[in-house]
Order: structure tokens, then C-alpha cells, then sequence
């Protein structure tokens, strides 16, 4: 059999060096161009997706201001939210700002941990039977629906938030606890992802020298990943800040600023979710929830300019 | 009667044809200049070695020669690398085209992790080559080449990450046989490897001499006496002296070449 040298195309004869070697019609047309253009493709749809929503939300959530006449101020600063009221409505959305933060933040808090010592259980104390047991816990937690943690919720925990700690139940911290076995998975998972790329010379590196276990996960494993646990806690974070349903069912969806962790309170996304139905579209109470999804746009914008500011740290 | 035959033999050895000609040949990363304008010849049928110390441009320029350092952002070169009367440095190469010809192993073995027969098929297959029978003979021809057949013929279907760092090297070699290259380049290919190993490596490679021409970077100054025709002594990316081995571990032109042969930095 002959074929010849690197030039398997021309089996049978030894085609000349411009032939073989300049780019031609012939290549061009071959599915390298073809993959191109699906790639392309596929990249014009998404930011163009990504584009008119955003051109979308940011000319409805800013109706409220330039056509409504609502100030920015009392937007975010007011404590009175009142927008149906028809002689003198307001729009002070900042017990629902506070709310979602609040609420995220104390969910990262219970989360971030566990997530994490989760991770490290399973890629540096038991990676074999820790990962088995572990893995589809995690797996499961994340096929729940929302829906399912939000009656859960609703039926097991703000009863007992009631009994034993009093108030209503419905409260931040009911919406916190739920919402933190929801960013669980997505902490522990992009935790672990983190550790377990980590150089096994790293490891070796520190055993060699003499460290323990909990030395080397403390002093060079941790260190080594933080860029990404950090981002690991960021995404998780952000998916707290957007969750609507399940926090809904059982934070009480008050329009007061919630004065300690057992009062009701309401976030940005309940807010929206509740009112939706009940304005009619290009009214002011219509108009301010568009601003409050602009709000939540921003804002998850924020948390991917965080994302990004992290990962780029890892360069070290 | 006896008549005296003339002896028509040249005491210099027989020019061989160059498959390479670099002229004036820069090399950049963004801003700075990691090769110097550098000018040789490289022979057909000829191991030529690449010395000096780290750092010195030897891997930048060797990934030149098949293009390589389009890869790498901000990487790009001037002057010129003639192949087969082209400058493979112009835009117009198809670079794809160009590596099948040149092709190139590196210091760490890199197999796939895939089987043992799927690595070697591997770009075969997507360079139009799909008939069983040819593939298998393809198979065993670059293996048994690459001095890996006997220890590998019967579990082609394993995977190739369960070979050792030799084999895994050999195997990365046989790969790249397999595409017929005229050039192999070759990077350290064997100071990842235990003295056996890298034995085995040295001897396929003088055994290699006979198909292509192989350009070498080496670390290791007996290897490049060992197995290298010609040697190039590299210096903060000059080529600052290029002849036969011999005379350059005998008898270098340049102060700095017997300097750095004679371990006086490095
Ligand atoms: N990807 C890269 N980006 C920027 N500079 C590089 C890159 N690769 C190599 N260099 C620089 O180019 C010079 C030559 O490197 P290299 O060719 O790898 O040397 P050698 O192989 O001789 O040890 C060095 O100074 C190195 O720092
Ligand atoms: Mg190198």
C-alpha cells in the first residue's frame, strides 16, 4: 500500500507542495467553515437573546422613572411601598432590596460551610465512599423543584419556626433556610470541582514535607482553591438573589422593613411574582415592577462582574 | 595486471539535499523578542540537534517550523522558513496541511485517553482514512517502527494512560510516524523518561534518521554527541554557532560554545 507522506487526501499520487500545503477553495470549504459558521451561529443567537432582554427590561424598568415621574431616591430609600394607592402612591422599595439581600446573605452564611466542608469531605477525606454517598444527595437536591421546597417549607418549617421560636413562621429565617439547601448543590458542586483540579504534586508537595492532613487542606489546598470557592459561594449567592418561588411560599411577603430574623419581610422577587397578575401592563404599579426586575438585572450583573473579578485572582 | 583506481570518493562527506532552509528567521511574544534573527540550513535525512541553556529560544523555535506558535496569543514571526519551496511562515499555509508534513513530539508523553490503536488512528481517520484493513496496517507498520509493536500487540485495545512514560513516549512517536511526516520535531522527548526508556527513545531515533529528518531539542549534551549529525548552539535566542557535532564537542569555533559544552555555565 502506498500513501504518502502526511498527505493521506492524495493517496495516490504525490500532489505538488503548493498543492498540499496553501489554503484553497478545497479547504475552505470543508467543515472547518461549516463548524465556523454553526459556532457563530449559535454565539449570535445567545448575545442577541441576551441583548434585547436586556434593551427590553431596561426600557420598561426605566418607564417608571422618566414617564411615572417616580424618583430614583425614593425608589431605593423610600421605606413606604404603596404603589396602587391612587391619590398618593409610593414606590419606597427598600425593605424588599434589604429583603432579598438579607436573605441571600444569611443563606451564603449557612451554605457557604457546609458546601464547602461537603466538598472537602468528599475529594480529600473520602474521595471513595464519602463521593459515592454525597454525590447523589447532591444530585437530588438539585432535581427538587422549587415548588417542593417551598411547601416543605411551608408545611414542616414555618410551623416549627412558630412553635419553638415564636412569631409567625412565615419569616427570614424560614426563607433562609430554605433557600440555603437550595444553593447548597451548586456551592458544593463548583467546590468541589475546584478541589478535586487542584494538582495532586500540590498534595505531595505538602505530605512531603511533613504536614498532616488537616495542615495541607488548611494551609495548601484552601489557599490554593479560594478564587474558586469564592466563586463557587458568588454563583450560589446569585441564584438566591433570583429565587422567587419557593422564598415566597414562606417568608411572609410583608411591605414593612422585617425588624429581626423571626419577622416576615418580602424581596424584590416575591414582590413581582405576587403583583404581576393584579396590574395592568404600562400602569405605574406595572411600571415600578419592571423597575424592580431592572433592579435584579443590575444586580446579577453585579454578581458576574464579582465572578469574573475572583477568577481572574487565580492567576497567582 | 593492477591498475591503481583513482579514487574518486571527496574526503567531505555527501552534501544532502536541505529540507529546511530559515532565514533570518524572529520570533516574538507580544513585545519581546525570543528569537534573534537566526539563518541554518536542516538536511534531509539528518538528526540535528538543538542546544543550550533554558530559556535560550530553542522550543520557540522549533514550534515555528510546524506552526505551532499560532497558538499561543500574541506569538508571531518574521523572516522566513522555506519548505519545499514555500515560507510556511506566510498566511497562506494551511497550517492543518503543513503539521501532517511536520509533525512534532513533545517532552511530556501526551497519548489521548483513548486506546492504544485509537491514538494511533486517530488523525488517520479524520484525515480520510476509514478503511479497516489500511488502519490496521497503518497500526502495526508505525508501531513496529517505533520499536513498540512486541510489548503492545496484544492490547491495542487498552488504554493508552496505562502504558509507562516510555512507552507512552514511543507511542506519541509512533503517532506522529504514522501520519508520514518528512520532518519530526521533537522537544526534549526524552528527558521525562528513566535511563532505559530513554535509551529505547535515543536508538528509535537514530533508527527514525533513515525515513525523516528529525530536529531535536536536548538538554543533554551526551545525547546530542550520541545520536546528532549536526548541532546548533543556541544563546539568548542567537544561533551562535551551527556545524557537525563532532567538530562542535570537539573542536568549537566560538568561546562560548566550548564554554557551555565544558559545563562552564548553564
Ligand atoms: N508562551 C510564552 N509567552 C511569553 N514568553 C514565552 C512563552 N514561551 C516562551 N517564552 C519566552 O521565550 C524565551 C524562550 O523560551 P523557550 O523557547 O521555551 O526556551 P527553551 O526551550 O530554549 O528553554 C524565554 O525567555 C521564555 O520566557
Ligand atoms: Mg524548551
Amino acid at each position: 500500500m502506498t500513501y504518502f507522506r502526511g498527505v493521506i487526501f492524495f493517496m495516490e499520487k504525490l500532489v505538488p507542495a503548493k498543492e498540499r500545503l496553501l489554503k484553497s477553495q478545497k479547504n475552505w470549504m470543508n467543515g472547518e467553515v461549516r463548524g465556523k459558521i454553526i459556532v457563530f451561529i449559535c454565539a449570535i443567537i445567545m448575545i442577541s437573546a441576551t441583548i434585547a432582554i436586556t434593551i427590553f427590561l431596561g426600557t420598561k424598568g426605566l418607564q417608571s422613572f422618566i414617564k411615572n415621574g417616580v424618583s430614583l431616591i425614593e425608589f431605593l430609600t423610600g421605606k413606604q411601598w404603596n404603589p396602587s394607592d391612587q391619590a398618593k402612591p409610593q414606590y419606597g422599595a427598600l425593605p424588599f432590596i434589604f429583603g432579598s439581600f438579607t436573605v441571600t446573605f444569611l443563606a451564603a452564611l449557612i451554605a457557604a460551610p457546609l458546601g464547602i466542608g461537603g466538598a472537602i469531605f468528599m475529594t480529600e477525606i473520602a474521595p471513595s465512599w464519602g463521593r459515592k454517598i454525597l454525590q447523589p444527595v447532591i444530585e437530588l437536591l438539585v432535581g427538587i423543584p422549587s415548588v417542593v421546597y417551598g411547601f416543605i417549607g411551608l408545611t414542616v418549617l414555618v410551623p416549627f419556626i412558630r412553635v419553638h421560636f415564636g412569631g409567625l413562621g412565615f419569616s427570614l429565617l424560614s426563607g433562609m433556610i430554605v433557600l440555603s439547601i437550595m444553593i447548597l448543590p451548586t456551592i458544593t458542586t463548583i467546590a468541589t470541582d475546584a478541589m478535586s483540579s487542584l494538582p495532586k504534586t500540590l498534595r505531595e508537595g505538602s505530605y512531603a514535607l511533613g504536614a498532616t492532613r488537616w495542615q495541607t487542606i488548611r494551609k495548601v489546598l484552601i489557599p490554593a482553591a479560594i478564587p474558586s470557592l469564592l466563586t463557587a459561594i458568588v454563583l450560589g449567592m446569585a441564584r438566591a438573589f433570583g429565587e422567587a418561588l419557593a422564598v415566597q411560599m414562606v417568608i411572609g411577603n410583608v411591605k414593612t422593613m422585617p425588624h429581626s430574623i423571626l419577622d416576615a419581610s418580602g424581596t424584590l422577587t416575591t414582590i413581582i411574582t405576587l403583583n404581576m397578575g393584579y396590574t395592568t401592563f404600562g400602569s405605574p404599579e406595572n411600571n415600578i415592577l419592571w423597575s424592580m426586575g431592572l433592579l435584579l438585572l443590575i444586580m446579577s450583573f453585579a454578581f458576574i462582574l464579582l465572578i469574573r473579578y475572583l477568577s481572574s485572582r487565580r492567576k497567582i | 595486471m593492477v591498475t591503481e583506481m583513482k579514487d574518486y570518493t571527496p574526503n567531505i562527506e555527501v552534501q544532502k539535499e536541505n529540507i529546511l532552509n530559515v532565514n533570518n528567521l524572529e520570533i516574538f511574544y507580544g513585545e519581546k523578542r525570543a528569537v534573534n534573527g537566526i539563518s541554518m540550513d536542516i538536511e534531509e535525512n539528518t538528526i540535528t540537534a538543538l542546544i543550550g541553556p533554558s530559556g535560550c529560544g530553542k522550543s520557540t523555535f522549533l514550534r515555528s517550523i510546524n506552526r505551532m506558535n499560532d497558538l499561543i496569543p500574541g506569538a508571531f514571526a518574521k523572516g522566513e522558513i522555506i519548505y519545499e519551496g514555500l515560507n510556511i511562515l506566510s498566511n497562506n499555509i494551511n497550517v492543518g496541511a503543513l503539521r501532517k508534513e511536520i509533525g512534532m513530539v513533545f517532552q511530556k508523553p501526551n497519548p489521548f485517553p483513548k486506546s492504544i490503536y485509537e491514538n494511533i488512528t486517530h488523525a488517520l481517520k479524520f484525515s480520510g482514512l476509514k478503511k479497516k484493513s489500511q488502519l490496521n496496517e497503518i497500526v502495526e507498520e508505525s508501531l513496529t517502527k517505533a520499536a513498540l509493536w512486541d510489548e503492545v500487540k496484544d492490547r491495542l485495545h487498552e488504554s493508552a494512560l496505562s502504558l509507562s512514560g516510555g512507552q507512552q513516549q514511543r507511542l506519541c512517536i509512533a503517532r506522529t510516524i504514522a501520519m508520514k511526516p518528512t520532518v519530526m520535531l521533537l522537544d526534549e522527548p526524552s528527558s521525562a523518561l528513566d535511563p532505559i526508556s530513554n535509551a529505547k527513545v535515543e536508538e528509535l531515533i537514530v533508527e527514525l534518521k533513515n525515513d525523516y529528518s528529525i530536529v531535536i531539542v536536548t538538554h543533554n549534551m551526551q545525547q546530542a554527541s550520541r545520536i546528532s549529525d549536526k548541532t546548533a548552539f543556541f544563546l539568548n535566542g542567537d544561533l551562535v554557532e551551527f556545524d557537525q557535532t563532532e567538530k562542535i564537542f570537539t573542536n568549537p569555533s566560538v568561546k562560548k560554545t566550548e564554554e557551555y559544552i565544558s559545563g562552564r555555565f548553564g
